[in-house]
């Protein structure tokens, strides 16, 4: 084929969804076996572009050409009859369906009939193309890599020969990263053009050819990724210079704030969600928690707080049991969570009210009044809007409408204002771009530094590594280990958190159980 | 015919509305879409069937009618709900309210103009009702005649509900209309037509309602009272009953027969009383206006304990909301 001729190619495309613009003259284009980078803050109109392609959404103007003729892109339908094939961030898959159903439902031309023979031809197809597959699985008890595969076979199957991806990386372990890029280098070799989504920089260095970034809906270069690096691609990413490191703040590290023992609980299901883990968080330190998606992250941080039922062990906090404690009581004890999940707006706000309103939601009793105290809140709104840079018309203004970051610090926000001695965060950087990220550790630095204690539920490893003191990681409800941050590798922690490694027992001695705990001593003060 | 058998006869007879109901609802929910306009749906097909059913003399054309006029009601569901993107639980409630407004409408219309036609006297749509022995196996003893003598309308709406089965478990249209009820946008994504595949089968549930619809008045000789409607609360246990069945058509044929035991009761009850005053008697000691609420009580008895049972969840996800693709 004519070098010369993109397999895709994007010319001035414009999109708006009613007053904000999402696109503005975007220009793109992808050559036939080559991948190229899409790189952006939240926000700078990624998905909306990709989702332009995958016919989800119509452009405002402009123009795509696929192979040098130009086409117009109605609906899913037109994008797969010219080749494109899209993996969605959020899968698009049928639950309740097999594997092999997921595929067949889109194809055409195979009948009108579903015979038996259709999970055969789906496995030969899978074989072909190097994947390990169970067409008969149900796709809900798949995990998020099988998910993924499927997806991915699933664009391939319909003959796919433009590819997009986005963020397929931000659910994966280490591993799974390894071998799925192993899998796009493959589909390159044998002619697709890949475009892939991710925040992450170091993989954009790994994989792409090419790098285009967007900001802020605009084009802003297309680059060779041989020549250039992770800084110059963060500075052209944001507009301005950034410091990518994050500082570990040294502290001193007080006697054991909270600590956790054989602690168990089970899921919405009545299964194990945490089984009989142990561990312990000092005042000023940082603890990450490491796992893949569903380890039990979610169901351990409701525990604590009080959402959801203990079914054995203790949950100390200052040498007191708040096992069995309701929410409040927990939160007068200096507690505070803030889970941030998938959905963002799901936990810890009410997406409706605006800024102040959710300020009130913690200490709407406090007071003699019987009618609440709104000034108070809006002045407290205020404090938090300028302190952490929310950006946002006013205090007012419902929270749904800010941006994912700007939502998420409010929700630290009010959770710091309440004075916390420890800190229970799941994601709180979950989609945010680099910028509100650096924001939001150094918030929580700011409150290791004040003596807190805080439990830090991650996706990325990178994060991790760098912010935390100490890192436990989780694997199926079960503690594969404690380590020290400064001591241990990514390819460690994936190890662990596949189950491969298992660190918990050492020379006998359990892991997540203080020398100087408290326990021991109030259980002498008992016998005493 | 022996007192088992006529009970047996009795109760398809007098209960296969529900099964066209809860059919007509299941192919509709699958898609989706919740529609609560059973009831005037049905009642719309009812009267639209057997007036014109009656005009032509035809039970076919009667049928037909029924079908289509009740499958209009369907379009305009999927017209405000799809399209229009309204809230399904009060474009359902509508279509209940203005069904039964209709029904009422057009009835006392044709009443007070002396219009109504007597369907006793309409000979060719009257005979097509009457039922039909199914050569060999209604001279089968006993039960023969009970299940193989039956009108059109029981034969019909097992074979709907067979098929229906057939074809949401075994066909490609089938697997993809059943994906656009648990996910559209994945349906979306693969390039089916999530609109058109909805439209499709809100209309064809709709029109299996009417049908059942078209069998309540011919129970009732096609007489029209009023104040009181054929339908009488049969669409709202339609809805309930498709839980019960589980979204399996095939399920749904046991689940209204089973149903419609405590139902045919109310009828029955004085007979096999006497029949029986031994093992029966005291089915004559029940009040009536007990015995009339009895399906009514039942239905929530049912909903209590299939809400428990079913741990797995056979709804279709996306149920009872609207599919926006350019939804942020």
């Amino acid at each position: 084929m004519d070098n010369n001729i993109y397999a895709i190619e994007l010319e001035n495309i414009t999109k708006t969804f009613g007053s904000v613009v999402a696109n503005k003259n975007i220009n793109l284009n992808v050559k036939q076996g080559e991948i190229l980078a899409l790189l952006g803050e939240n926000g700078s109109g990624k998905t909306t572009l990709m989702n332009m392609i995958s016919g989800i959404y119509k452009p405002d103007s402009g123009s795509v050409k696929v192979n040098g003729v130009p086409v117009s892109i109605n609906s899913p339908e037109d994008s797969k009859k010219y080749g494109i094939g899209m993996v969605h961030q959020h899968f698009k898959l049928v639950d309740v369906f097999s594997a092999a159903d997921n595929i067949w439902m889109g194809t055409e031309g195979t009948g009108l009939l579903l015979k038996k023979d259709r999970y055969e031809r789906i496995s030969e197809i899978s074989n072909k193309f190097g994947f390990d597959f169970n067409p008969r699985k149900i796709v809900a008890n798949m995990s998020v890599s099988e998910k993924q595969t499927l997806e991915i076979l699933r664009v391939l199957y319909y003959g796919a020969k433009i590819i997009i991806l986005d963020e397929p990386t931000a659910v994966l372990t280490v591993q799974e990263i390894r071998k799925l890029f192993d899998v796009l280098r493959r589909m390159k070799a044998e002619g697709h053009s890949i475009i892939i989504i991710t925040h992450k920089l170091n993989e954009v260095m790994e994989i792409s050819d090419r790098v285009t970034i967007l900001r802020k809906g605009e084009y802003i270069d297309t680059v060779n990724t041989s020549e250039t690096n992770e800084q110059k691609l963060t500075d052209l990413m944001v507009g301005h210079k950034v410091n990518l490191n994050i500082a570990r703040v040294e502290t001193t590290f007080d006697r054991p704030l909270l600590e956790i023992r054989d602690l168990s609980i089970n899921n919405d299901e009545g299964s194990k969600a945490i089984d009989s883990v142990n561990f312990y968080i000092r005042g000023g330190e940082i603890l990450g928690v490491a796992g893949i998606a569903g380890c039990g992250q979610k169901e351990l941080c409701e525990a604590i707080a009080g959402l959801r039922k203990v079914e054995g062990g203790q949950i100390i906090h200052k040498g007191d049991n708040i096992v069995g404690l309701p929410p409040k009581a927990i939160i007068e004890k200096g507690i505070a969570m803030s889970f941030i999940p998938e959905d963002r707006l799901g936990m810890g706000l009410a997406p409706s009210l605006s800024i102040t309103d959710n300020m009130m939601l913690k200490n709407y009793n406090k007071g003699k009044s019987i009618l609440v105290d709104r000034d108070s809140a809006r002045v407290k709104a205020q404090e938090i809007i300028d302190k952490l840079g929310v950006v946002t018309p006013s205090t007012e203004t419902p929270v749904r409408r800010l941006s994912g970051g700007n939502v998420q610090k409010v929700l630290v926000g009010r959770e710091i204002d309440a004075g916390p001695n420890v800190i229970i965060t799941a994601y709180p950087v979950r989609g945010l771009d680099i910028n509100s990220s650096y924001a939001i550790y150094d918030i929580l630095n700011d409150q290791k530094k004040m003596g807190v204690g805080i439990l830090f539920v991650g996706e990325d490893l990178d994060v991790m590594l760098a912010l935390c003191d100490k890192i436990m990681v989780l694997c199926h409800g079960k503690l594969m280990g404690v380590v020290h941050a400064h001591k241990t590798s990514k390819e460690e922690l994936g190890l662990m958190m596949t189950g491969a490694k298992d660190i918990s027992l050492i020379n006998g001695k359990v892991a997540g159980i203080a020398k100087d705990s408290r326990i021991e001593e109030t259980k002498e003060a008992e016998v005493e | 015919m022996n007192v088992f058998a006529s009970f047996i006869a009795a109760l398809l007879k007098y209960n296969t509305p529900l099964l066209y109901g809860t059919v007509g609802e299941i192919v509709t929910e699958k898609s989706g879409s919740l529609n609560l306009g059973v009831e005037g749906t049905m009642a719309i097909g009812a009267i639209g069937g057997l007036l014109i059913g009656c005009k032509a003399d035809s039970l076919l054309i009667g049928i037909l009618a029924s079908f289509f006029i009740a499958a209009l009601c369907g379009l305009f569901f999927a017209f405000m709900t799809v399209t229009l993107q309204a809230n399904q639980n009060v474009t359902g409630l509508t279509i209940t309210t203005f069904g039964l407004g209709l029904y009422f409408f057009i009835g006392n219309g044709f009443k007070s103009a002396g219009k109504w036609p007597d369907m006793l006297q309409c000979e060719g749509f009257l005979e097509s009702t009457k039922p039909i022995n199914i050569p060999l196996l209604s001279k089968i003893p006993f039960f023969g005649e009970a299940f193989f003598s039956q009108s059109i309308f029981v034969y019909l709406g097992i074979i709907i509900a067979v098929v229906m089965w057939w074809y949401l478990k075994y066909t490609k249209p089938g697997l993809r209309i059943r994906s656009v009820g648990e996910n559209p946008a994945a349906a979306d994504a693969v390039g089916i037509n999530v609109t058109l595949y909805k439209y499709i089968h809100i209309g064809i549930g709709s029109g299996v309602m009417g049908i059942g619809g078209l069998l309540m008045a011919v129970n009732l000789s096609g007489s029209f009272e009023g104040s009181k409607c054929w339908i009488d609360g049969y669409g709202w246990i339609s809805i309930a009953l498709v839980i019960f069945a589980k979204w399996n058509t095939l399920l749904a044929i046991l689940g209204t027969f089973v149903f419609g035991i405590f139902n045919t009761l109310q009828v029955f009850g004085p007979t096999l009383a006497e029949k029986f005053p031994g093992v029966l008697g005291w089915l004559n000691k029940i009040p009536p206006q007990f015995m009339k609420a009895l399906p009514f009580v039942i239905t929530a008895v049912v909903l209590v304990i299939t809400s428990i049972s079913n741990k797995k969840n056979d709804q279709p996800a996306a149920i009872g909301r609207n599919y926006y693709r350019e939804e942020r």
